[in-house]
């Protein structure tokens, strides 16, 4: 085999043990699953009504508040999920086989790309489940086979990035506690933006930051694939944000993964 | 000392690490012949596992000529870790993962086939007991299960070279025999195989050759009985039950004995050196009778690590946490 196959055999056999542990210690995805659907039911049940009567043109085709908010609930997945896998990472970097993997003949970055390949897949599962609870509430999307797969791609490719950079995080960590305070910023920053209400709405500060941090283009694109509300100038600026942290946070995670120290020794 | 015919498994010049400001490695130099035991002693914090790490290509060194199964650990690392095993202090499994699936985690990363894998898998499960407990979480394993599923994990891909650090710090009696005996049959086999204790019987029974690791330094090597002959023999410990008795001793016996002026005996402790014969132990058993002092209790110590620090390096050194 060549050097590129075992590479990929490599990845292949760590995202099947980070598969493993999820099944074992599922608590982690779970909990990363329960924000989102909280904050589904939260602002369809119980503001709904309210947000529905202020969003005025904003409002997607079929009128519901839920139609507006979903893409932005499904973005909230995507960080919830990715904070959970910084603080798998630290857990795991704290392992003894950690370090038996270090001593190994194996491709470097395999411990890595096996993770973010087993959150991805757990984020894709979460994702579907939030979709699914959405459908429930009465979200009715609008998309074409080929946009749920572009809407499905754009998910994919947030996730990538968000999980390139928490697991950084988690390679930077000390603690799981601080791996996942850190990974906060993720999760809270898709408030600020444009998931719940319209950027326009906002006072004047806080609307720059909400038009000009990545989350409000990557929530406008999907938005627009799942709805049919405009999409502009938002999926390049969405696909470009996604690269460019998945760059910033996969380099941050080689040099992290490369100058570590065993911590347990 | 043999000459080394075959071509050194581990070769190590002027190895040198700090951590910051605290100097770890002071200049090691170390030579391991093919299929032999290497046993590093020392104390905690003597730099035995910062030894293996560098070795094992986990760390870097700060400075020095470092071969293993003769490549270069900064410049070939992936080809020393192809050669190598390595067995942590702290378990190197995987505890969300059964004992098989562990197993069957370290024959893929060696791309083994499905097939190989499976076999090599059900062969040292046999070998290593854990055949009843391969369905079960790591977890929930002892000690020793652990460190025994740690070596057939290090053995799937048939290492030249194994290091094995501190393999049976923590087990109890029967498990630490298994690790030795393990550890024998891999020698017998070819294998060259380095290991850090802080256990002088340890690195007796096994290792061919003995490092005596302190500060950072090797301060001795040589085999078993080349170091034994440097530490003082084993000697008799009398316990008094008052100081009367205690002094009246120590005047009879005279240069012989060493008064130990530890707190934890209560200062009522006499230490006389003896070759360990019955012979010897009667005549001064005799010579106390004569005077009729009276002694509470006699123990024969054997030499222990502290020994060998203290001959080697005149400060006595404590270990730490080892029951050994």
């Amino acid at each position: 085999m060549s050097t590129s196959a075992y590479a990929l055999r490599d990845s292949a056999t760590m995202m099947r043990r980070d598969i493993r542990h999820s099944l074992r210690y599922p608590i982690l995805s779970v909990s990363g699953l329960m924000v989102p659907v909280f904050l589904l039911l939260l602002f369809v049940g119980v503001f709904g009504n309210t947000l529905r009567a202020g969003l005025g043109t904003a409002t997607p085709a079929g009128g519901h508040y839920i139609d507006y908010l979903a893409p932005g609930i499904l973005v909230m997945t995507a960080g919830a999920s990715a904070a959970a896998t910084a603080v798998n990472v630290c857990i795991d970097m704290n392992e003894g086989i950690i370090a038996r993997f270090r001593t190994m003949a194996i491709t470097r970055t395999s411990v890595l790309t096996g993770q973010v390949l087993g959150s991805l897949t757990r984020t894709l599962i979460s994702g579907a489940l939030v979709v699914a609870v959405a459908l429930g509430l009465g979200f009715r999307p609008t998309a074409t086979p080929l946009q749920w797969v572009a809407a499905v791609g754009v998910f994919a490719l947030l996730t990538l990035a968000l999980t390139w950079l928490t697991i950084a995080i988690g390679l930077q960590a000390k603690t799981p506690a601080g791996a996942n305070g850190l990974s906060l910023i993720p999760q809270f920053l898709p408030f600020i933006s444009s998931a719940f209400v319209p950027t326009a709405s906002m006072p004047a500060g806080v609307r720059w930051v909400a038009e000009n941090q990545p989350f409000t283009p990557i929530i406008n694109t999907l938005r627009g694939l799942l709805t049919g509300t405009p999409i502009g100038n938002s999926a390049i600026l969405a696909v470009a944000w996604c690269v460019g942290l998945m760059a910033v946070g996969y380099v941050w995670s080689r040099f992290r993964y490369n100058r570590y120290v065993i911590r347990s020794a | 000392m043999n000459p080394v015919t075959t071509r050194p498994a581990v070769r190590v010049t002027g190895l040198r690490k700090a951590f910051g400001d605290k100097v770890v490695l002071d200049g090691i130099d170390l030579e391991i012949a093919e299929g032999t035991v290497f046993a590093l002693l020392g104390p905690n914090g003597a730099g035995k596992t910062t030894t293996v790490q560098i070795l094992s290509t986990l760390i870097r060194a700060d400075a020095g000529d470092i071969h293993v199964a003769g490549f270069d650990v900064n410049r070939e690392p992936q080809a020393v870790r192809d050669a190598i095993g390595f067995t942590g202090q702290f378990s190197a499994v995987d505890f969300l993962l059964s004992g098989r699936e562990n197993l069957l985690l370290m024959a893929d990363l060696h791309h083994l086939d499905r097939r190989t894998g499976r076999r090599r898998v059900d062969e040292l499960l046999e070998r290593f007991d854990l055949v009843d407990a391969a369905g079960q979480m790591v977890l929930k394993y002892s000690g020793g299960m652990r460190r025994r599923l740690d070596l057939a994990m290090t053995l799937i891909g048939d290492p030249q070279i194994i290091f094995l650090d501190e393999p049976t710090t923590g087990l109890d009696p029967r498990s630490r025999h298994t690790m030795w005996q393990i550890t024998r049959e891999l020698v017998a086999g070819g294998v060259t195989v380095l290991l850090t204790t802080q256990n002088l019987d340890e690195a007796d029974d096994l290792a061919g050759r003995i490092g005596v690791l302190d500060q950072g330094r090797l301060v001795a090597t040589g085999t078993p009985d080349e170091l034994k002959r440097r530490i003082p023999g084993s000697r008799v410990r009398l316990h008094f039950g008052e100081p009367g008795a205690l002094s009246a001793a120590a005047r009879v016996l005279g240069h012989d004995s060493v008064h130990q002026d530890s707190p934890s005996h209560d200062s009522l402790v006499l230490d006389v050196p003896t070759d360990g014969t019955p012979q010897s132990l009667k005549r001064l058993l005799d010579r106390l009778d004569e005077q009729a002092l009276n002694v509470e209790s006699v123990t024969v110590q054997t030499p222990d690590l502290d020994d060998v620090f203290f001959a080697l390096t005149g400060t006595p050194h404590a270990a730490p946490g080892v029951s050994a």
